[in-house]
């Protein structure tokens, strides 16, 4: 086991990105035009480096399986981007931010990266501004905020529920310019399949064009991965059905390493499954739980005779429902964290109360109609409607809750065929965001030289849980404000190297591996469909490496995982074509590299014997069932060496010293 | 002066340009419209009226051609228009449910303005010619005949046809189809649109164009039924 | 949820190998699909019998499955994204046809939508158009004016964040008649103009972007409002007129 060097710059945290910056090497404009940088995905860290880098001078190659850099993942997100800009001069500030996030993420991020996230923080709001992003402003024409869970001030900036789509677009313009100038070439409709080592350093890809089904080569001086996150191991969650771990898992493959597999973020408030024919999960923005209770019956019987339909949840009593947030969190109730939060639905719904339809039962209620009658109350207090009949009342209410939370109460209603006006949500948990990722250090490089790892792709600056309207802030910092200085530093070595050749040995063997993985898939006659395994994969790490771990489940997921994969090489039917787009043999070559990662996921969860953020161990827990940590063992990050089967991977720890911020039990009691 | 022509061979150029031929057309129609309904209640003032337009040098030689080149810029233009518009869609589609989305007038507006056309071909053949020809050919420039004003017997004569009366009643109704849409769609093409007064346009629009083809149906009506 | 009433339904699918294809279409039977799965699932249906048939199974776009990504286009029974208002494809349920229906499912049609297999269309046109003006000219330095320097007015605000949402999906060109991209462009258009850091560029911006936009081949503009109806995001065409009057103030105004 080595030590990584994690090359963090010395001195005092508050100055050690400005003395970092003052102090390397910088490359000038003429020669950042004989210099070429890919970067793999468009989403908001790989769009906004993809831009910066242009705008700098580099020749940048873009690359996104998308058929445009505006449709990756990042569009998605909803609620809001944080920033230290205290706005509201409600005390906020660069160290609280920094300290917030450490603490939201459990004590398992590098304190030096989350200060310079923090740092920068201010500066993407300026930036997405000028840009034209239209955040939402209030009535004096100054930005607006809103809070979000787990800190105690507003700085959440947002631009209604797609705060993601617009900050995205923000960088889909940026490069749209570089495009349009030839600065950026775009590759969509592109999946890079390996990335090319020259010396040990990264100097190229090789990638599919997924129209054609050609295998290309493309060389560059430093190859940039900012793919995203991997909570499609899972098979059902939040993710794009296109979003994959495959660019992670080829560099990781190559030498970089690996960190935290384990950490996944489970979204407490997400639609339930319906059936077996689903394909993805959809979430419900946690704004909802600011006026939502979330209950389940208190009696068995109850939940039994809702789960037959023999029962609707307006048929239970108040005093025969369990709001059991509010009665484990008192202090917090329904807005504690979200791993908090969904450990506790799952523990009902294990015990039994579950309300879902399917057969396990899987869903709890939000319910708003105490917020409805609150906010009719208050309405009819306010138009003088002092003696106003209940069915005034919930009107009244009802107008207030559609103004806050219509569009999200239509989604549900487009999705479900409820009204949740009159009948409350059905939600339970689904994997949302993966806080693991490609190690990197300080500069955002990987084990691997010249290759570097941006975005949710990366092991990232939220430890074993994020906190909500960071992911956006983390994309963007990485993009627009950290790696364009790091990697400069890195190619200031490389002005006299000139053009890199695609026609060397290297790129040769990597092109045939790639050609023969291809012509494996489609000539294998196998008897079962790519989504078959993929399905089951997910099955397994749902039931065993999910919410909820423990030794014998994770041991057993193992070994299952092993068993599906080596039954995904032997039977696995891809029809169609190499030679044309053929989207079953897109799925088969990204399930692989799950049911690598699969595996590698489950040994990390085994190995980290505490329980930390989205992490849970069964076994460290307190028996009220909250999470224990075990700082003197664990506070380090797990990054893992490729070594062939993932039953070899080889740990590397980084130890996480916190000299800054003093280590404590998080309490939402 | 490129910069006109780039304007104009824009597709918003050509929008532009369609919806102020278009305005001005309605303007025309509307005055047609005034002129003609005079012969419902005084055939002297009609006659009168009809005279000074017919021979008045300024209608005549300045604003009738400009007419002219309205109408046949905004049919040419349309049909452009038309033909390009084709060519953006190659392969139709198996199913189409255009009636989900938006009115039958104003999917079908070059239909009802060929049928505009054809009336205008037919009202060129009845009023127009013999017009040209008695004036400019034949050089009787007095509008007399037999010592009266000719201009409201004409009319009247014309309009005994019952066939000739049903095409006109026919295309009055396309005029109000194309109308229906064309009216609040010129307001919009030249950028005009506010919830101010967006409402009250093409409230305007509904009304102009059930009034001005309904009254010319009364007009034509009116004269066939009273002649028998 | 029982799937013993589910629907069986016959479906109507466009097939074309790839661009220089004629393409035709294919009927196929799907059965005992449930009534909560989304359309797309049943296409996901579809092609697992196909792949289990020994068959291609059918190509089309898709991603987010939450209806924001942009991707999925179907032309389903005559409509953009099928009937339902301000939905994407992949927001369409099942519950929305009956047992034994015909459904037609087509690929956007337009000259300026080449379809690559498929259902799957090439929109690079709109990146096209993007790249020609669809930005404000910032570089990313950090030191940028304070956010908060310029106040604006929140009815402006809120008009560019509407016009903002489009997710770029093109059933606006596939709805309209003449294949039109009028609202894709007037969207992006509008979202600047209204913001004070974009209308520095505004008039260079929209001569630019009609420009490629009629480049690139889509028709013109002859105010159906069927791209209104159509549109997942409910962009209006109040964007429509904004931008002819950009262009046409511009055209009078501008440098070239």
């Amino acid at each position: 086991m080595t030590t990584l060097n994690s090359r963090i710059p010395e001195g005092p945290i508050a100055d050690k990105w400005t003395n970092y910056k003052n102090n390397i090497n910088l490359v000038n404009p003429a020669n950042k035009r004989s210099i070429d940088v890919i970067v793999v995905g468009t989403g908001l860290a790989g769009g906004s480096a993809a831009a910066t880098l242009a705008e700098l001078g580099y020749n940048v190659k873009a690359f996104c399986y998308q058929d445009s850099p505006r449709r990756a993942h990042s569009i998605a997100a909803q609620g809001g981007i944080n920033a230290a800009k205290n706005y509201q001069g409600d005390g906020d500030s660069t160290y609280r931010l920094f300290y917030d996030t450490v603490k939201g993420g459990d004590y398992r991020s590098r304190e030096a990266n989350v200060h310079r996230l923090a740092e920068v923080s201010a500066n993407i709001i300026d930036q997405c501004v000028a840009q034209g992003v239209p955040f939402a402003r209030d009535y004096g024409g100054l930005l607006d905020n809103r809070s979000f869970g787990g800190v105690q001030v507003s700085r959440t900036f947002y631009a209604k529920g797609q705060t993601g789509q617009q900050l995205l677009l923000g960088c889909y313009s940026a490069m749209s310019r570089q495009i349009g100038k030839g600065k950026i070439k775009m590759y969509n409709r592109h999946e890079m399949m390996d990335v090319v080592k020259i010396d040990g350093k990264a100097r190229g890809i090789i990638a599919r064009n997924l129209v054609t089904g050609e295998i290309e080569r493309h060389s560059a001086h430093a190859v940039v991965i900012a793919s995203g996150g991997y909570g499609n191991v899972f098979f059902l969650s939040t993710n794009a059905m296109g979003s994959n771990v495959s660019a992670g898992w080829k560099v990781h493959k190559k030498g970089a390493h690996f960190a935290n597999p384990c950490y996944t973020q489970i979204h407490p408030t997400c639609i339930p499954q319906h059936g077996d024919q689903q394909s993805k999960l959809t979430l419900m923005s946690e704004s909802l739980r600011n006026d939502g209770r979330i209950w389940v019956p208190a009696k068995k019987e109850d939940s039994e005779a809702i789960r037959a339909g023999k029962l609707k949840p307006t048929d239970i009593a108040e005093a025969d429902r369990d709001y059991y947030l509010e009665r484990r969190y008192p202090s917090f109730g329904n807005l504690v964290p979200r791993d908090v939060a969904s450990r506790a639905a799952k523990e009902r719904c294990d015990a039994g109360f579950g309300v879902g339809t399917n057969e396990t039962g899987e869903a709890v209620y939000l319910d708003f109609s105490a917020a409805i009658m609150r906010y009719g109350q208050e309405q009819a207090n306010i138009h003088g409607h002092h003696d106003a009949s209940q069915e005034k009342i919930q009107a009244l209410g009802t107008d207030v809750i559609e103004k806050k939370y219509g569009n999200l109460f239509q989604m549900y209603e487009k999705i479900t065929a409820d009204d949740p006006y009159t009948t409350p949500m059905k939600i339970y948990p689904a994997v949302h965001y993966t806080m693991g990722g490609v190690w990197v250090d300080y500069n955002l490089m990987t084990t691997i030289e010249g290759c570097y790892c941006i975005g949710e792709a990366n092991f990232s600056d939220h430890g074993a849980n994020r906190l909500g309207a960071s992911a956006l802030m983390q994309g963007l910092a990485d993009g627009y404000f950290v790696l364009p200085y790091t990697i400069g530093d890195y190619l200031s070595n490389d002005i006299r190297t000139g053009t890199i050749p695609t026609d060397g040995p290297e790129f040769d063997a990597a092109e045939k591996e790639v050609k023969d993985k291809i012509d494996f898939f489609i000539s294998n006659k196998g008897s079962k469909s790519v989504d078959h395994f993929h399905k089951r994969l997910g099955k397994v790490m749902w039931n065993k490496v999910g919410m909820a771990r423990n030794e014998k489940g994770l041991k057993e997921a193992i070994a299952e995982i092993k068993e599906i994969r080596d039954e995904f090489w032997k039977e696995v039917k891809v029809p169609g074509t190499n030679d044309s787009m053929n989207p079953e043999l897109e799925k088969a070559g990204r399930v692989a590299d799950f049911l690598e990662l699969g595996e590698l996921f489950a040994r990390d969860a085994l190995l980290r014997e505490e329980s930390c953020g989205g992490h849970f161990r069964e076994e460290h827990s307190t028996e009220e069932g909250e999470a224990m940590r075990h700082d003197d063992d664990f506070a380090h990050v797990s990054a893992w060496e490729y070594k062939g089967e993932p039953a070899d991977a080889v740990l590397h720890k980084e130890e996480l010293k916190y000299e800054n911020i003093e280590l404590k039990t998080r309490s939402y009691k | 002066m490129s910069w006109v022509k780039q304007t104009f061979s824009s597709s918003i150029g050509r929008k532009f340009a369609m919806a102020l031929s278009a305005l001005f057309l309605l303007l025309f129609l509307l005055q047609h419209f005034a002129i003609n309904l005079l012969s419902v209640f005084s055939a002297d003032l009609f006659n009168e009226v009809s005279h000074f337009m017919g021979t008045n040098p300024l209608v005549q030689f300045a604003l009738q051609p400009v007419l002219i080149f309205g109408v046949v810029f905004h049919f040419v233009m349309g049909f452009v228009l038309e033909i390009k518009n084709r060519n953006a869609r190659e392969v139709k589609y198996a199913m189409n449910n255009g009636a989900a989305n938006s009115t039958w007038f104003s999917r079908n507006m070059i239909w009802s303005g060929l049928v505009i056309l054809g009336f205008i071909g037919l009202h060129f053949y009845d009023f127009w010619i013999p017009e040209i020809n008695v004036k400019y050919i034949q050089g009787d420039m007095s509008g007399m005949i037999n010592g009266e004003y000719r201009y409201y017997e004409e009319l009247v004569h014309k309009f005994h046809d019952p066939i000739r009366v049903g095409l006109y009643v026919l295309s009055f109704v396309f005029l109000a189809m194309h109308l229906k849409h064309g009216f609040q769609s010129a307001f919009q093409s030249a950028g005009a649109r506010h919830e101010k007064y967006t409402p009250g346009i093409k409230k305007l629009g509904g009304l102009y164009a059930i009034a001005i083809p309904a009254g010319f149906i009364f007009i034509a009506l009116y004269h066939h039924l009273t002649a028998i | 949820m029982s799937t013993t009433n589910g629907l069986n339904l016959t479906l109507k699918v466009w097939r074309q190998k790839n661009d220089k294809d004629k393409g035709q279409m294919e009927t196929y039977q799907v059965s005992d699909i449930s009534t909560d799965s989304s359309f797309l699932e049943m296409m996901d249906i579809l092609n697992e019998q196909l792949i289990n048939e020994g068959k291609d199974p059918v190509a089309f776009d898709h991603d987010c499955r939450e209806g924001i990504c942009g991707s999925c286009s179907m032309y389903i029974n005559g409509e953009a994204h099928g009937p339902g208002r301000e939905i994407t494809t992949c927001q369409l349920h099942m519950r929305e046809f009956k047992n034994g229906e015909t459904i037609y499912i087509e690929p956007w049609r337009a000259k300026a939508f080449p379809v690559i297999k498929d259902l799957v269309v090439d929109r690079s046109s709109f990146d096209r158009i993007m790249a020609s003006g669809g930005f404000v000219s910032v570089n990313t330095s950090g030191n940028t004016q304070d956010a908060n320097a310029i106040p604006i007015p929140k009815a402006d605000a809120d008009k560019a964040f509407d016009a903002a949402t489009c997710i770029g999906c093109g059933a606006c060109v596939a709805s309209c008649k003449n294949s039109s991209a009028m609202l894709f462009v007037s969207a992006k258009v509008s979202q600047f103009a209204l913001l004070p850091q974009g209308k520095v560029e505004a008039a260079e911006r929209v001569q630019n972007m009609v420009s490629q936009m009629d480049d690139e081949g889509f028709g013109n503009c002859s105010n159906t409002g069927a791209c209104e109806v159509e549109c997942p995001k409910g962009i209006s065409l109040d964007n429509i007129a904004r931008m002819n009057r950009e262009y046409l103030s511009a055209s009078v105004s501008a440098d070239k």
